[in-house]
């Protein structure tokens, strides 16, 4: 039996003194979409943060079956997982090409690097045109579009995105989800996705974790929680 | 268990006043048991300790990066060397002339320092190092150009049983003793505290209602005025000034000494001024480079490891030994 | 008018010098946020380690090459051993290790080498050259080509290369450089192996006409200084133009403005650095830097 592509048992975290997750504990196969929800303060991004190593944790991250707690933010990354974070985090003094292009760094080969660009620019198509303007001078949802196409430059097996939605008009954000779907679908790519809208996050992921005040309350299929309209009253609000 | 049985020596005040009171009282039978030259070099301490103080209360309590602070000590050493070979002063007169002539250089240069942010005033200060000795020799009609001024060592007034370097050891000795308490009230006041809140948390600190702008500009002053008044006794001590002796390399001895004797404290002064005398004495018989070579390892071992200097982790040894002691439960 | 231009040309020269030394001390700040006070005295040292090799008997060209490769190892190792430690230490820690290096260099220079001055070749030919009936030195003409060369072939690869531009992430955002995969901490010492690397270059360029000895580059140091104030710490071209500026001002002004003259020459340096500080402290060409409370 393969070992989960990702898994995490009684993770603790911490920024500073103060504790953020109080004993998470979830799995991930590969191939799927999961998605986390919860509030602000949950600790949906310190989840994320605690898988690329860029907070102090306890407990055990598992990639592949091979524990990930004594490596650095860059060793997670060369393992093909790929982080898009809270805000983007584009370099925006550099352009659109080299941001993508920094995007494959971590990768183990640089074959195929051209027709990667192409499958990039040929699902955000406005990254092409724009492709030696500075990141920085891009609207909101193209720099998200630039995160998610760095991010896949990686050829990542696992991609963690930290609310892609936030802040974007509603017909950005169902594109972006379009690509996340293709590219989860086309190529294989795992998403772990940390969403305040609901039910955007619920359409496209199969599993759900429920993170509240850093516990997880709840968890089961995508499809099982959307049906159940008192929990998605109570805890999604809708 | 009282805190004076339950810690170490230095726990209860009257404790501590013993033990000043004692190392004064060393420190006046010293010179008599000593050759002169020794008492030259001890009186070159006290110079040095006076203008570590100096720099100690901008840099250690107040945070402002000074790298050019041999630019007031050259400062008050030519005001006493041009007042004594010119004019016909008397030395005595030199150190409130320094004082008062280099807290007003400090402060005006505190004025646009106040919109320099710790690296660039570091950068603008080891700019002025450099261009001191330049300086210097260019007012060749004032400070006697490249060859400096020789000045005559004064003997004892009042006809004392000493000689020269004994008396000079004395007079340099009271004047740092009268500093240090200055500065040593100053730093446990309202200004003091107002040095370090606005060196911890600027913005904090004018919250609360601290002038920063004046509190800064004047500790630029006042830590000005003490290196000076260094700058004048160093000047009547050694009897000669040139260019060539105040060149940046005075000012990273300066710096050097403040760090090693430890930041942001009085006693810190002293370790550190022990230290760059001594030191290059006895390191220069390895070799002509070997003292500037230690300077530089110590320096950085001392940022490394015991960041808070000499006086720092003399604090914490007697802590540590405190602690250990008695074997009752921690307060 | 000859005299003019031949000013212009020598202060091209001397600019050429500061340019290399501001470009490294802004490549290094750019990207660790250091200002490395102890440029100058490691490009002196690596100009004396050239000495050396030219001394044991190598041709000029191979010791010129083998001391940049021998100052860029050396400053790749002393950014992972002395600054590492105190990377995202405060200021002052960081000024006092910077510091220590200088005092260590000059003094290690001292003590191998002795304090007395020695006499450093030139690569290129002593005879003048005219030009339009103006006579320039050939040593300046070369200078100037050297750097030329020097510049082109790192804007090459900080613009045309992977790792040219993973460096440049690293120094300008080290947490999406991580996020990419970059090891920060090799590209910031890569950083410092390059700029040790300018600092030989300026050091070899220099030394024929001040003469080697551990107080060498002290004064070029306070120019190198002034002209990336001048041009902003956070630009590059800033730097580079800063430095043609300042040695054609410095050559210009020491020639026509005679109280002036070359004895104050420091006092200039400082007045520049000082008024820039006060006027416009991100230079001419940096970027502001907002404070965030």
């Amino acid at each position: 039996m393969t070992a989960p592509l990702l898994e995490v048992e009684n993770l603790e975290a911490w920024y500073g003194r103060v504790k953020a997750l109080h004993g998470v504990s979830f799995s991930m196969q590969a191939g799927g979409i999961t998605t986390i929800l919860g509030a602000n303060g949950a600790g949906k991004t310190t989840t994320l943060r605690a898988i690329s190593r860029m907070v102090k944790t306890a407990g055990s991250i598992r990639i592949d079956g091979r524990p990930v707690d004594s490596l650095a933010t860059e060793d997670v990354v060369r393992l093909g997982v790929a982080h898009t974070p809270e805000g983007r985090g584009t370099f925006v003094q550099l352009t659109v090409e080299e941001n993508l292009r920094l995007g494959s760094w971590g990768r183990g080969s640089k074959a195929g690097l051209e027709e990667d660009f192409e499958r990039i620019y040929g699902w955000f198509p406005v990254l092409k045109e724009r492709r030696h303007q500075a990141a920085g001078t891009l609207s909101g949802g193209e720099q998200q579009m630039l995160a998610v196409g760095r991010a896949l430059m990686l050829k990542p097996r696992l991609m963690l995105l930290d609310e892609p939605s936030l802040g974007l008009a509603p017909l950005i954000v169902r594109e972006i989800f379009r690509i996340l779907r293709a590219a989860n679908q086309e190529a294989g790519v795992s998403i772990l996705l940390v969403e305040q809208n609901a039910a955007l996050a619920l359409d496209l992921a199969d599993e759900v974790f429920l993170l509240e005040t850093g516990r997880v309350v709840m968890h089961g299929p995508s499809s099982v929680l959307r049906a159940d309209d008192a929990i998605r009253r109570s805890y999604l609000g809708y | 268990m009282t805190p004076a049985q339950q810690g170490g020596i230095l726990n209860s005040p009257a404790q501590r006043r013993g033990i000043l009171l004692a190392a004064i009282a060393l420190a006046c039978v010293l010179p008599f048991v000593m050759p002169p030259f020794r008492a030259f070099q001890f009186a070159q301490v006290w110079i040095y300790a006076i203008a570590l103080l100096g720099l100690n209360l901008l840099t250690g309590y107040n945070g402002q990066i000074s790298l050019g602070h041999g630019a007031f000590f050259a400062l008050g050493a030519y005001c006493a060397a041009i007042m004594m070979d010119r004019w016909g002063i008397g030395y005595a007169w030199t150190i409130p002339a320094a004082a008062v002539l280099c807290f007003v250089a400090g402060f005006l240069f505190g004025l646009p320092a106040l919109r320099l942010e710790g690296l660039y005033l570091a950068l603008a200060t080891f700019s002025l190092a450099l261009a001191v000795p330049q300086i210097l020799k260019y007012f060749e009609h004032w400070t006697g150009g490249s060859q400096g001024i020789v000045l005559n060592k004064p003997d004892a007034p009042f006809g004392l049983p000493l000689n020269a370097d004994q008396w000079l050891y004395f007079f340099t000795f009271g004047t740092m003793l009268a500093l240090f308490w200055l500065a040593s009230n100053l730093v446990k006041g309202r200004i003091g505290r107002a040095l370090v809140a606005i060196r911890d948390n600027p913005i904090a600190a004018q919250a609360m209602g601290v002038d920063a702008a004046m509190v800064k500009s004047m500790a630029f002053g006042v830590s000005a005025a003490y290196t000076g008044v260094a700058g004048a006794l160093s000047a009547t001590v050694i009897a000669f000034v040139a260019p060539d002796s105040f060149n940046v390399f005075l000012s990273i001895t300066l710096l050097i000494g403040v760090v090693i004797g430890g930041l942001a404290s009085i006693t810190g002064a002293l370790y550190g001024a022990l230290f760059i005398q001594f030191v290059p004495n006895w390191a220069q018989e390895l070799s002509k480079a070997a003292p500037w070579a230690i300077f530089g390892v110590v320096l950085i071992a001392v940022i490394y490891f015991v960041p808070t200097g000499i006086a720092g982790g003399l604090k914490r040894l007697a802590a540590w030994k405190a602690g250990r002691g008695v074997g009752g439960p921690s307060t | 008018m000859e005299t003019f231009v031949q000013q212009v040309v020598s202060g091209l020269a001397t600019g050429s010098i500061y340019a290399a030394l501001a470009l490294a001390l802004v490549m290094i700040y750019e990207a660790t946020d250091v200002v490395n006070f102890a440029q100058g005295e490691m490009a002196m040292f690596a100009t004396y380690v050239c000495w050396t090799l030219l001394n044991a008997g190598m041709p000029y060209w191979a010791a010129f090459f083998a001391t940049v490769a021998i100052a860029f190892a050396g400053g790749v190792v002393i950014e992972r051993v002395v600054i590492r430690p105190v990377e995202n230490a405060p200021v002052l820690a960081i000024v006092i290790v910077t510091t220590g290096l200088l005092v260590i260099f000059n003094s290690l220079a001292g003590w191998i080498y002795s304090y007395t001055q020695k006499p450093f070749p030139s690569p290129f030919p002593k005879e003048p050259l005219k030009v339009g009936g103006v006579v320039l030195g050939a040593h300046e003409l070369g200078q100037i080509a050297v750097t030329l060369v020097v510049l082109a072939c790192i804007y090459a690869f900080f613009r045309f290369t992977p790792l040219g531009l993973a460096m440049r992430a690293a120094a300008q955002n080290p947490v999406s450089s991580r996020l990419v995969g970059i090891r920060v901490g090799w590209m910031l010492a890569l950083g410092w192996g390059l700029a040790a690397a300018f600092g030989a270059v300026a050091g070899m360029m220099v030394a024929p006409q001040l003469f080697l000895d551990p107080n060498m580059m002290g004064g070029v140091q306070i120019y190198a200084f002034a002209a990336a104030t001048l041009g902003g710490f956070t630009s590059p071209v800033g730097a580079v133009l800063g430095g043609f500026v300042v040695g054609v001002v410095e050559n210009l002004v020491g020639t026509y403005v005679s109280f002036i003259g070359t004895e104050l020459k420091f006092t200039v340096a400082l007045a520049l650095i000082i008024v820039v500080l006060l006027v416009k402290p991100s230079g001419l060409l940096g970027r502001t830097v907002v404070k965030r409370v």
